[in-house]
């Protein structure tokens, strides 16, 4: 960090204290009842389809409805389908949607949107791909009902399509779900409970979200995504407002609801405001990630992955990327702490760690001959930079030669898809961190994966993780999958080191007292959400 | 008169040529990539190219810059890549409140600067001359964002007299849009407002010191005939000319002002494309940049003429 931007911080950090600590009144405000969120990013897109941007998740589970949803046990509930059945040999499905359903432009919902939707989510979701290699046929019968053919048996079919995060396969008329899978739709027509507002639409500013009055909820009480979607407010306006510090002062004064992700250092001043509630409403949080490219010395030797897990003290990352310890803890589990896979077995080198002559020794073995590693970073992301510079400190105290190259996020990102050595613009480590939606079962965690140079950036190779993996998804029960989901871990620990988790974190959301009703989920629901 | 501006139109052309050949050559020569951003931190290598593929960045650079300059010849800036949004349409949702705050600041500015600047070279060496100098030194050294916090802290924390962050049209009211543009405008004007008083001063002062001024004091003229009328409209060319680039760096440079204020301008818009690599947005911005300085700098070169008879074009 460079003095300009210590000193920056420090000033903005000042001045947020200052702002938020004073008496500021908020205002009252006239019309319909308006929720006024302030998103953790600004809406650039309106597919959530064509990418995987969490806002335009968030935005997708607004304006768009799925077949099913996850409830807070992680179990698939009906959501626009009414009833479904099952063959005897488990495979041949088939679904009824509820009835009422109706598009934001006044068409029935039909059985033929949904199989277009799912054809189009089967082509770009990680678990959608899976679903689709099992898939024979998907066929609308009439208006209402639809079957789902599978060469195999696939018993996580429901988990699918109530998939919780991105891709959600969210359901879509016919006109367009019948668009490339790699373009974007050119409007949102959805069913769900609010309608957006695209005349109102300014990107890097606000979009508006106005009551869906045709939708007809659930009876069912809401439970993460599952259950009872009921709109309490006329309109939801998400203000998007860069300057963290601003943001802050807006929520102070009464000029915004709720603020969803405030950063870890605006946090405590909140607390000097009787008006705002600072609450954690993910149960479960995020992991740090550490992700080691094995396609290029010195990462392609597992003694060094080894060298570098025995290396990682996840008390210092969690302190640099989430601050407060009420707000995080280490987790060696790969599924997530608190997820239903959750287990620590196989996972003792960093439950135990850090281990420096451990550490010292293995780069020995590794026969590390001070070969440059490449350390990217992002220094407009305060959470991967942060890890960042623990990597590097960590790193060369242990002698190894590291270079931080920190740009920004997009810089990052384009980076990370070189497969190049580091003299040719390629990379040895990067951060990142993932919601626990993305990661708490073998099915979403992509980290894990060990396919090779289809595998997520660091590529890499382990053919009885793939092995495993397989077996999980046809697992016929809870008991196996947590079996093999531990099996995964060990293997994962023991023989390949795909990437470390740096500690599990939640970021606290801070809304004004006023609001009731907030949904405690891994995802930011605004439904059932009530203005008194 | 008539034929130069005709002959300054048509020098901006090659000059804009030379804009969007350089801007698409350095963009697309810069790292990063707008597919990688869009398929998202999940996304695998072959998402991204398909992506690539659909957006039309797999072909040929020459192939995509005529493409693109085709379009431009027919009046069409492009396609946000990310918002799937005609670019003229983003630029036109930003122009207002570019154009009120640069505008607003100006007025603000002129009207604070020039009379500080006027007395303090009428007044050089006394304390008022100081206390403008001070001024200035504080307009240039204090950065935007903590005088914009610190007005925040002021009319919208601690009084509740104007609201912290955003923008309304005028449409939406004269004292809603007033008093959204007020504290942007009091941030952005200070920079300027000592910028025109540091080369109001320094200008008066070199009139002043002409024998003609000496000649119409000594003639028994009032101190503001001779200020005014004298010695101002002599020092105004190079006055004129620091507003002139100071209109042209806030129609682009008030990104800070726009980032702190929540207010959704030109420079947002451009910073905002810059970081997620929408090259439809920047390219389509940096030419109405480039006309936006070419058009000021001809208003600023005509202002010339009016303020000074010698000079003819």
């Amino acid at each position: 960090m460079t003095a300009c931007s210590r000193i920056f911080r420090s000033t903005t950090a000042a001045a947020a204290l200052a702002l938020a600590l004073a008496p500021g009144a908020g205002r009252s405000e006239t019309g319909p009842k308006a929720l006024r969120f302030i998103p953790q990013a600004d809406l650039r897109s309106i597919d959530p389809i064509w990418t995987t941007a969490y806002v335009t998740r968030n935005f997708g589970y607004l304006v768009f409805d799925t077949l099913f949803s996850l409830d807070k046990d992680f179990k698939p509930q009906p959501q626009m389908v009414d009833r479904w059945t099952v063959s005897d040999d488990k495979l041949s499905y088939r679904f009824t949607l509820r009835d009422g359903l109706k598009w934001h432009d006044g068409q029935p919902v039909r059985a033929a949107d949904c199989v277009a939707s799912i054809e189009r989510w089967g082509k770009r979701d990680t678990l959608g791909q899976k679903l689709m290699e099992a898939v024979d046929e998907i066929q609308a019968d009439d208006d209402k009902t639809f079957a789902i053919k599978l060469k195999a048996p696939f018993p996580l079919i429901l988990d699918a399509l109530g998939k919780l995060s991105s891709n959600v396969p969210f359901m879509m008329p016919e006109r367009l779900a019948k668009t490339d899978a790699y373009q974007q739709i050119p409007e949102a027509i959805g069913s769900g409970p609010f309608k957006f507002v695209k005349d109102e639409w300014v990107p890097g500013n606000k979009a508006v979200f106005a009551k869906n009055p045709d939708y007809l909820p659930r009876e069912e009480a809401p439970s993460f995504a599952s259950g009872g979607k009921v709109a309490k407010v006329d309109r939801v306006e998400w203000l998007y407002i860069p300057d963290t510090t601003t943001a802050a002062a807006a929520l102070n004064a009464g000029e915004a609801d709720w603020y969803e992700q405030p950063p870890a250092d605006l946090v405590p001043v909140f607390a000097a405001n009787k008006d705002i509630v600072v609450a954690t409403v993910d149960p479960l949080g995020n992991h740090g990630i550490l992700r080691f490219n094995q396609l290029q010395p010195p990462f392609n030797n597992l003694k060094l992955r080894e060298a570098v897990l025995n290396l990682v003290n996840q008390k210092d990352y969690m302190g640099a990327a989430a601050g407060d310890p009420k707000y995080w803890r280490t987790c060696a589990a790969l599924f997530g702490c608190g997820a239903p896979f959750e287990t620590n077995t196989g996972a003792d080198v960093l439950l135990s760690g850090p281990n420096l002559p451990t550490a010292k020794r293995l780069i020995q073995e590794a026969g590390y001959k001070d070969e440059k590693i490449v350390l990217l970073s992002a220094t407009d992301q305060p959470i991967v930079h942060g890890q960042a510079l623990v990597t590097l400190d960590t790193l060369r105290r242990a002698g190894l030669n590291v270079e931080l190259q920190a740009n920004d996020w997009g810089t990052l990102i384009t980076r990370r898809t070189s497969k190049e050595p580091v003299e040719r613009n390629g990379w040895s480590i990067f951060h990142t961190w993932t919601s626990a939606p993305d990661f708490f079962s073998p099915a979403v965690n992509i980290l894990v994966r060990g396919s090779g140079e289809k595998a997520w950036f660091g590529w890499p190779t382990d053919a009885k993780i793939e092995a495993l993996i397989d077996a999980w998804f046809k697992a016929p029960d809870l008991a196996t999958q947590k079996k093999l989901a531990a099996d995964i871990q060990i293997e994962a620990y023991a023989n390949n080191v795909p990437y470390v988790p740096t500690g599990q974190f939640v970021v606290p959301t801070a809304y004004r007292k006023n609001l009731d009703g907030i949904i405690i989920a891994p995802v930011v629901f605004l439904w059932n959400v009530e203005k008194k | 008169m008539f034929a130069y501006i005709v002959r300054r139109i048509l020098a901006t052309i090659p000059v804009m040529a030379v804009v969007a050949l350089f801007v698409f050559s350095l963009l697309h020569l810069s790292p990063g990539d707008p597919a990688v951003i869009i398929a998202g931190d999940t996304a695998t290598l072959d998402d991204i190219v398909r992506i690539r593929a659909k957006l039309g960045l797999d072909q040929p650079l020459y192939i995509q810059f005529v493409t693109w300059v085709w379009g431009l010849l027919h009046g069409d800036l492009g396609i946000s890549i990310f918002t799937n949004l005609p670019v003229s349409k983003l630029i036109a949702q930003r122009v207002e409140p570019t154009i009120t705050l640069t505008v607003s600041t100006l007025i603000v500015a002129v009207l604070v600067a020039i009379p500080m600047g006027v007395v303090a070279a009428w007044k050089a060496g006394s304390w008022i001359d100081r206390v403008v100098m001070v001024f200035a030194v504080l307009g240039f050294s204090v950065p935007v964002f903590v005088l914009a916090y610190l007005l925040i802290y002021v009319f919208a924390i601690s009084t509740d007299l104007l609201p912290v962050q955003g923008f309304v049209t005028i449409g939406g009211g004269i004292w809603p849009f007033l008093s959204h543009i007020i504290m942007p405008t009091l941030a952005l004007g200070m920079v300027f407002a000592a910028l025109i008083a540091r080369m109001t001063r320094a200008s008066m002062l070199d009139v002043l010191a002409q024998d003609y001024i000496r000649t119409a004091q000594a003639k028994g003229l009032a101190n503001d005939k001779v200020l005014i009328g004298h010695a101002l409209k002599n020092a105004a060319v190079p006055i004129v000319t620091i507003v002139g680039i100071g209109v042209a760096a806030l129609i682009s440079g008030v990104v800070v002002t726009e980032t702190v204020f929540a207010i959704p301008g030109l420079g947002r818009l451009t910073v905002d494309a810059i970081l997620r690599r929408d090259y439809p947005i920047i390219q389509g911005i940096i030419l109405v940049f480039s006309a936006a300085y070419v058009l000021v700098n001809l208003l600023v070169d005509l202002s010339y003429t009016l303020l000074d008879p010698r000079i003819r074009y």
